[in-house]
């Protein structure tokens, strides 16, 4: 007999196991179609690598994650892919994800599978890269990669592996349910799971109140080592860290995982999940779903493909529209109510309650807190309730944090007893989200700081660059110029020392040179100076000059313009308008010079006239 | 008799050289660079960079809150950090100076790119070089980056950059917390 140990708190709440027990697993059939969510569990979201209107094969993947961590999806059944886009997909917001919409085409055919009957032979990389392949995730809560979780980091060694078929929240019964009917499968997944990780223990862990449940997997593990522990009802101990606590007497330390103290916890389907990846070749394409609830009338287990409508399972149970009040996915302690019955099954999908009115009252209005403490001994994780709510309520965040606010499991364990009524566990989420949502805040800006000090450091850089440049350009200059005076002193000095004589005739040179120049100057002004003073026609002589020049240059444009311009109009272009404006404007230029040397020519003429009579 | 008193001057005396050498070797080996307090008042700001402070980017705003400053000048950190950082110099939180903005909720800003010239003007106004692109090339916001600053959207030439309220999605929405409603006794007089 196993040896028991106890964790504090925990609650006995009405079971309601009974309402879908009572029949067999039922087939839920293809719907006429599929939504398949590209993330289904915590991690990064798959991306899709099929294209609309595509065929595809029942097997066969169509959404992979290439970086980060995930799982692929597969097809549910053969069919065409409709669309890739946003749908309502299961999540507390009800908001819409992206989604993959496969139409079925009746004939539910196979693609290519590897079925595997000697792991044994493999290595056990080879098995886990199988167990990715096939999708598999956590089939119990957040839904963790299997594949990820099954290697613990290497200074972690799973001394104990815990098979979770406690399913300890009120009218879930998928596990009891596979277990009584697929124990084979889950022993299968289970000598998997233990070949690759090498535990020296392995236990089921399963509530008392499973029998059925408890004998078939009796009968299943006969002549192994695999324990079977049967715990007393108690909500939750399902919860890993509690399961851990009875079957180990450890606790998991606070912010650590299970594999800090050597244990490792699997879900019953994830076994199931398992063997029939490694055993047969299948992917995660189906999964056990109770739909329970007043509601329905023909409560019970359904093999549903990953993907089916949640209205579609209804359907088949029987729901009776009017009864239903509230839709809850998920158990009713930590479940959430569905906005739409349009979402559609997962890898996480346990249990859909479809509950009338007098069997899922809305919760009654919130009373002040009368600090009686229940809560606090109500928790399984030894919290103290009442401060959190305090804290989280005040948006105290940060004191709550340190009542380790992120150790709370959401287990509803001290709402439930609340008599005041208060909505504790939504006063904690809402706190975590806060806080999560902070923490993000913190890192962007410190991000940002970093890349604004990179930047400024950057500027100041560019700067000091800039300004070295500068100087080096001015020390060069500098240099230069200093050279350069230095070679022409050099230069004079050694035309002096040369030949003084060459020095002297050049100097006589220079003189006569400057004579000359001079009389030539005073000669002209010399003629016109005396009569005309008014204008010099040394001055005016270049004047025509240039206007002649700059006559001619206009005339010159005028030309090549008319020429383009009956160029364009030849070729009947777009830019006739432009190109006539120009020659218009240098029409005009051509006649400004003509006007300006004209008249420079006639005051030439009149000041020459005037000089004559002197002479 | 006076013997004793020149030893006791004397020994005092080269004590007083021994520890004087020792506290001005440390202070000079253990010298903290800059002032720690800034730094902590720089950790609780935004660093948005946005200058509505009136100081050129967070640090600076920091450390003229270090010497004794204003600390309600910081409209996108808003109340929060106000209380951030009176709970941290332990002094009575004010209300957010209205003349250096209000409070807003988180924006990021978003290029409409058929309209964008390639100017360059937003990429050196942006503080946290969040903007990507070339002369004469279309610019886009690295929108991860982006701290909602508004730096850029005057600058640009053509008006191009719009700032955007972020809509929450499925991977950034939170739980709310819960509406406290009527008690019992008041229920039961609105129903009837």
């Amino acid at each position: 007999m196993t040896q028991l140990w106890d964790f504090s708190g925990g609650i006995h709440p009405p079971e309601h196991k009974d309402i879908s027990t009572s029949r067999p697993i039922r087939n839920a059939g293809v719907p006429d179609y599929l939504v398949l969510p590209l993330q289904q569990h915590i991690g990064d979201p798959a991306e899709a690598i099929v294209e609309v209107g595509e065929q595809v094969l029942k097997g066969q993947k169509l959404a992979d994650v290439k970086t980060g961590m995930g799982v692929p999806v597969h097809a549910p059944t053969s069919g065409v892919i409709e669309s890739v886009a946003d749908f309502p997909v299961p999540h507390p917001s009800g908001m819409a994800d992206r989604c993959i919409t496969l139409k079925p085409d009746g004939e539910d055919q196979w693609c290519q599978r590897n079925p595997v009957k000697d792991y044994r032979s493999l290595e056990r990389d080879q098995v886990l890269h199988i167990i990715r392949d096939a999708g598999i995730s956590g089939m119990g809560g957040a839904g963790f990669p299997t594949n990820i979780k099954l290697r613990p980091p290497r200074d972690r060694k799973v001394s104990t592996l815990i098979l979770n078929g406690a399913e300890c929240e009120p009218y879930i019964t998928a596990d009891d349910m596979t277990m009584r009917e697929k124990a084979d499968e889950v022993v299968a997944g289970l000598k998997i799971m233990a070949w690759i990780l090498r535990p020296e223990r392995c236990v089921i862990g399963i509530e008392d109140n499973k029998p059925e449940a408890i004998a078939a997997l009796r009968k299943a593990t006969e002549g192994t080592q695999t324990e079977i522990a049967v715990v007393p009802t108690k909500y939750p101990s399902g919860g890993e860290k509690q399961l851990i606590q009875i079957l180990t007497g450890m606790e998991v330390p606070s912010g650590g995982i299970p594999a800090d103290i050597g244990v490792m916890c699997q879900n019953i389907g994830t076994a199931v999940a398992v063997a029939q990846a490694v055993l047969e070749g299948t992917p995660l394409i189906s999964r056990v779903v109770t739909i329970t609830g007043e509601a329905v009338r023909e409560p019970g287990n359904f093999e549903a493909l990953i993907g089916t409508p949640i209205e579609h399972l209804l359907e088949q149970a029987g729901v009776n529209q009017d009864a239903v009040s509230r839709l809850v996915l998920g158990g009713p302690m930590m479940g959430y109510t569905l906005t739409t019955e349009a979402v559609p099954v997962i890898k996480t999908t346990n249990c859909v309650i479809a509950a009338t009115a007098a069997e899922l009252p809305a919760p009654p209005p919130e009373q002040p807190c009368i600090r009686c403490g229940q809560c606090a001994e109500a928790c399984p994780m030894e919290l103290l309730p009442q401060q959190l709510f305090w804290h989280a309520k005040a948006t105290e965040f940060e004191k709550a944090e340190h009542l380790n606010l992120f150790d709370c499991i959401e287990c509803g364990a001290c709402s439930y007893v609340c008599p005041s009524s208060i909505p504790l566990v939504q006063y904690y989420r809402f706190a975590k989200g806060e806080i999560r949502a902070q923490q993000a805040e913190q890192l962007k800006a410190d991000r940002a700081r970093e890349r604004f000090e990179a930047r400024q450091a950057r500027l100041e850089r560019e700067q000091q660059e800039k300004e070295l440049r500068r100087k080096e350009r001015a020390k060069a200059a500098a240099d230069a110029a200093a050279k350069k005076q230095a070679e022409a002193e050099k230069a004079a000095d050694e035309g002096e020392a040369v030949d003084e004589r060459a020095a002297k005739s050049a100097l006589v040179e220079q003189a006569l040179a400057r004579k000359k120049a001079k009389a030539e100057a005073s000669q002209p002004p010399a003629a016109s100076a005396q009569p005309a003073p008014s204008a010099p026609p040394a001055e005016q002589k270049p004047d025509i000059e240039a206007l002649e020049k700059q006559l001619s240059q206009a005339q010159s444009k005028l030309d090549t313009m008319q020429g383009m311009l009956d160029d364009a109009k030849a070729q009947q272009a777009d830019n006739v308008e432009k190109l006539e404006r120009a020659v218009a404007k240098n029409h005009d230029r051509v006649q400004r010079a003509e006007e300006a040397l004209s008249e420079a020519r006639e005051k030439l003429a009149a000041s020459s006239a005037e000089s004559q009579p002197t002479h | 008799m006076w013997t004793s008193v020149l030893v006791a001057v004397v020994v005092l005396l080269a004590l007083a050289v021994v520890f004087g050498g020792l506290l001005g070797f440390a202070a000079e080996r253990f010298k903290v660079e800059g002032n720690p307090l800034v730094d902590q008042i720089d950790a609780l700001l935004p660093q948005t960079q946005c200058g509505q402070c009136g100081y050129p980017g967070c640090r600076p705003y920091a450390e003229s809150i270090a010497e004794g400053g204003p600390i309600n000048k910081c409209p996108p950190g808003g109340e929060s950090t106000i209380k951030a950082l009176a709970d941290l110099l332990d002094v009575e939180p004010e209300p957010l100076d209205a003349e250096h903005g209000v409070e807003q909720v988180k924006r990021v800003a978003v290029i409409r790119e058929d309209e964008c010239i390639g100017c360059t003007k937003c990429i050196q106004a942006c503080p946290v070089d969040a903007i990507l692109g070339a002369a004469k090339h279309m610019h886009t916001v690295i929108e991860s980056e982006c701290t909602g600053c508004d730096l850029c959207v005057d600058p640009c030439p053509v008006d191009c950059i719009d700032m955007v309220t972020a809509e929450p999605d499925i991977r950034t929405w939170t739980w709310t917390p819960p509406k406290s409603g009527l008690i019992a006794t008041d229920r039961q007089g609105a129903s009837a």
